[in-house]
């Protein structure tokens, strides 16, 4: 008894002392992470305008959600969230397979290895702001390149395609250049996941008469998936929240903007912090939705 | 071992990755250079009038001045007068341009008011602004009432918010249409379209004839991207065809058959007579395109036509009013830039007796010659020298119809009316029917105006 209260007054000091560490940490974690986020929470039930002083701000419910001109009844958030949910889904599956083809080549042992591994990283390693400018003059109907190549030179198109003007091929060509930007920053986490599988299990795998195929599904893709997850994980969340290529292409035009590009258009060009901060909370919590999703796949990978 | 070759290789990509993004960098300055040379390079920025008491008052002073992106020479122009007013006044001026798309300039300055800040003294500010930005400005009539008198009234007016004027006209704009003579001579028309079915119509006979020989050619470029020059040439094609002004008097007007005639009409035009890809072109590319001989005719400000020289198609075009609607007449979308001083100036002296310079006879007589803007002082307008710089300016041209965008009705909600208008307008480009648009855009319009 007397024991017990003694190992448990060790454990309290214990813990205050824990606690006075992690209190640096937490402040600044609660200032720049927690701190905006309940701002933006607050202003969210208000109809508080960007140039403020103009009109006092007033308290507003949940009429940013439920109201008569409230997130629920906007149609183009809703455009908006499906726009963003297909680039996601496009984007994601076909960097993973590349991603994973590549990680796997580089992975081998061939001569020029390591130059390869670095080459690969070039479209990752460039600013996406000026990798997206580059693409748009690429794309151009007149004098990009790429019409220049389809129609001139190899006679695959019958005439110039405005691939970012017309809406049928819009979404199209931004998810190219992203699946060209970050197909690299998947191989790399999975070529990283790649190397620490014990070579061992391979060799053992081999006496045994396994085949390629077979090492690949049940020794690489399982021990991979750890990997694979964190990889998705940051795609996925990269994905749903992407502006910078959009803003490029795009600008504000309506049936290709996604949840980002509205709800900094809303924010900042038309001024409407109240209706704006409501959109960030529903862009929070569609992508904690995702979160959660991939959270249940980790546990379940673990149990 | 291995850790440097790894090193080594991040060091490659990096630099890999640097010169790409240096070469795209230069590609677009290359760009935006092209034909900004000015035939009037000679002619100097004026010297500041009573320079000497202001280096007495302010000298050492340190301001900073939003000025323009570098459309043009709009850019060297900012860089010449700010020099000679350092040189001259010891008030030391930080320049900084605006963003190119004036939404985008908007937002910066929003941004820079909302948060009370004093890092910006003296900015441009476009038109349709003082309605949202005059609580933070200084009220000039008390610095500079002597010196408004001699600009247009019309736009002192639009300067002026609750008795007070926040801002000085600096240049004005409005819409003018762009042909090229040599063509229009070679395909047998004696002079340019009255109408826009005549535009049509001879665009695709040029274009029809020029594919021949350039693949890239196109009868005719405007200001097609989602964004504000939208609403303004979209305006000029609705006014000039008997439509309206999206907002007349207070209430919306939009949603009528004229204007879905014509709108429709530029629906057909897309891809047809101009290049696919006008749907996202700004003013410099279509200057850009009209500038390498790729295009027949262009709308665009009277900037361009100073840019134009040094061009391949210097000499070879000319400048008159733009095109009208069966039964309207033509327009032009009033544009232009005002000066204004931030309350939260911490130099407000050194600050107004900039603009005070900026604004006066003598800097818009440089301006209208030196970049080919339209002067707001009457006066400055019917110099010989400035007429003759600027075709633009004679009467036939310079007396067109001028149409505003309703800023008066939509006031601090401009930008998201504005919004509403370009993405509509945009959506019909692409393809959608304008009798399906404008009754949705109708409605949205009038919830903001009330």
């Amino acid at each position: 008894m007397v024991r017990r209260r003694r190992g448990s007054a060790l454990q309290r000091r214990q813990t205050i002392l824990a606690w006075i560490f992690l209190l640096p940490a937490l402040a600044v974690v609660g200032f720049v992470a927690f701190y905006p986020l309940g701002k933006t929470v607050y202003y969210s039930f208000t109809d508080q305008q960007f140039l403020a002083g103009l009109q006092p701000t007033k308290w507003v419910g949940l009429d940013n959600y439920f109201g008569k001109t409230g997130i629920i009844h906007d149609a183009d958030f809703r455009h908006s969230i499906w726009v963003t949910v297909e680039f996601t889904l496009i984007t994601v599956s076909i960097e993973f397979v590349l991603g994973m083809i590549i990680a796997l080549v580089v992975n081998s042992n061939f001569k020029g290895r390591g130059v390869m591994r670095g080459v690969m990283l070039v479209p990752w390693a460039i600013p996406t702001v000026v990798a997206a400018q580059m693409w748009k003059w690429m794309y151009d109907d007149v004098f990009g390149v790429i019409n220049d190549a389809g129609v001139r030179r190899l006679h695959l198109l019958h005439h110039s395609v405005a691939w970012i003007s017309q809406p049928s091929t819009a979404l199209g060509s931004v998810c190219a250049v992203d699946i060209w930007k970050t197909t690299p920053f998947v191989a790399l986490l999975l070529l990283a996941g790649l190397q620490v599988i014990p070579n061992e299990l391979y060799e053992a795998a081999r006496v045994d008469g396994a085949s390629a195929l077979q090492q690949f599904w049940r020794i690489t893709l399982p021990l991979l998936r750890p990997a694979i997850l964190v990889a998705l994980i940051f795609r996925t969340l990269d994905a749903l929240r992407v502006f910078d290529i959009f803003n490029v292409f795009f600008g504000n035009r309506t049936d290709t903007q996604t949840m980002a590009i509205y709800d900094q258009n809303t924010i900042v060009s038309i001024g409407d912090v109240g209706y704006g901060s409501a959109i960030s909370v529903a862009i929070f919590l569609i992508i904690g939705l995702f979160v959660v999703i991939y959270a249940i796949a980790v546990r379940v990978d673990e149990g | 071992m291995k850790h440097r070759g790894v090193l080594a290789l991040v060091g490659v990509t990096g630099a890999l990755a640097l010169l790409v993004s240096l070469s795209a960098a230069t590609a677009g300055g290359a760009s935006k250079a092209a034909g900004s040379r000015t035939a009037a390079a000679a002619v100097k920025p004026p010297k500041v009038a009573g320079a000497a008491a202001l280096k007495k008052k302010f000298g050492g002073q340190k301001i900073t001045f939003i000025g323009d992106n570098a459309v043009g020479s709009s850019h060297k122009r900012d860089l010449l007068l700010v020099a000679r007013f350092q040189k001259d006044t010891g008030i030391k001026v930080k320049l900084v341009p605006h963003p190119a798309a004036s939404d985008a300039a908007y937002s910066q300055l929003a941004r820079n008011f909302s948060s009370r800040s004093s890092s910006i003294d003296v900015m441009m500010l476009d038109v349709v602004w003082p309605g949202a930005f005059a609580p933070y400005l200084v009220d000039l009539k008390p610095y500079l009432g002597a010196l408004a008198k001699k600009h247009a009234a019309g736009i002192i007016q639009n300067d002026t918010v609750n008795g007070k004027l926040i801002a000085m006209p600096w240049f004005g704009d409005f819409g003018i249409l762009y042909y090229r003579t040599d063509l229009l001579r070679k395909y047998g028309y004696s002079g340019p379209p009255k109408t826009w079915a005549q535009l049509g119509a001879m665009a695709k006979k040029i274009q029809d004839g020029e594919r021949k020989d350039n693949s890239n050619f196109y009868g005719f470029v405007y200001q097609g991207n989602a964004y504000e020059g939208l609403t303004c040439d979209a305006l000029e094609w609705i006014a000039s065809s008997g439509g309206g002004n999206f907002i007349d008097n207070g209430k919306v007007t939009i949603n009528n058959a004229k204007a879905a005639a014509i709108l429709n009409t530029v629906r057909g035009w897309v891809g047809k007579i101009t290049p696919r890809g006008v749907t996202s072109y700004q003013e410099e590319d279509a200057r850009n395109a009209f500038d390498a001989g790729n295009a027949a005719f262009m709308r665009n400000w009277p900037y361009a036509y100073a840019a134009s020289k040094g061009t391949p198609v210097d000499g070879k075009f000319n400048v008159t009013v733009l095109p009208h609607g069966a039964g309207g007449q033509s327009v032009g979308t009033v544009g232009g830039w005002q000066l204004g001083v931030s309350k939260f100036s911490k130099h407000r002296g050194a600050a107004v007796a900039f603009v005070k310079y900026l604004t006066s006879p003598a800097v818009e007589k440089f301006d209208a010659i030196y970049n080919s803007n339209v002067p707001t002082i009457p006066a400055v307008a019917r110099i010989k020298a400035v007429v003759k710089a600027n075709p633009y300016l004679k009467p036939e041209i310079a007396n067109v119809t001028r149409v505003t965008r309703p800023s008066r009705y939509l006031k601090t909600k401009y930008n998201q009316g504005s919004q509403l208008i370009y993405q509509a307008i945009n959506q019909i480009e692409n393809g959608s029917n304008a009798k399906s648009v404008l009754p949705s855009l109708s409605r949205r319009l009038q919830r903001l105006v009330g």
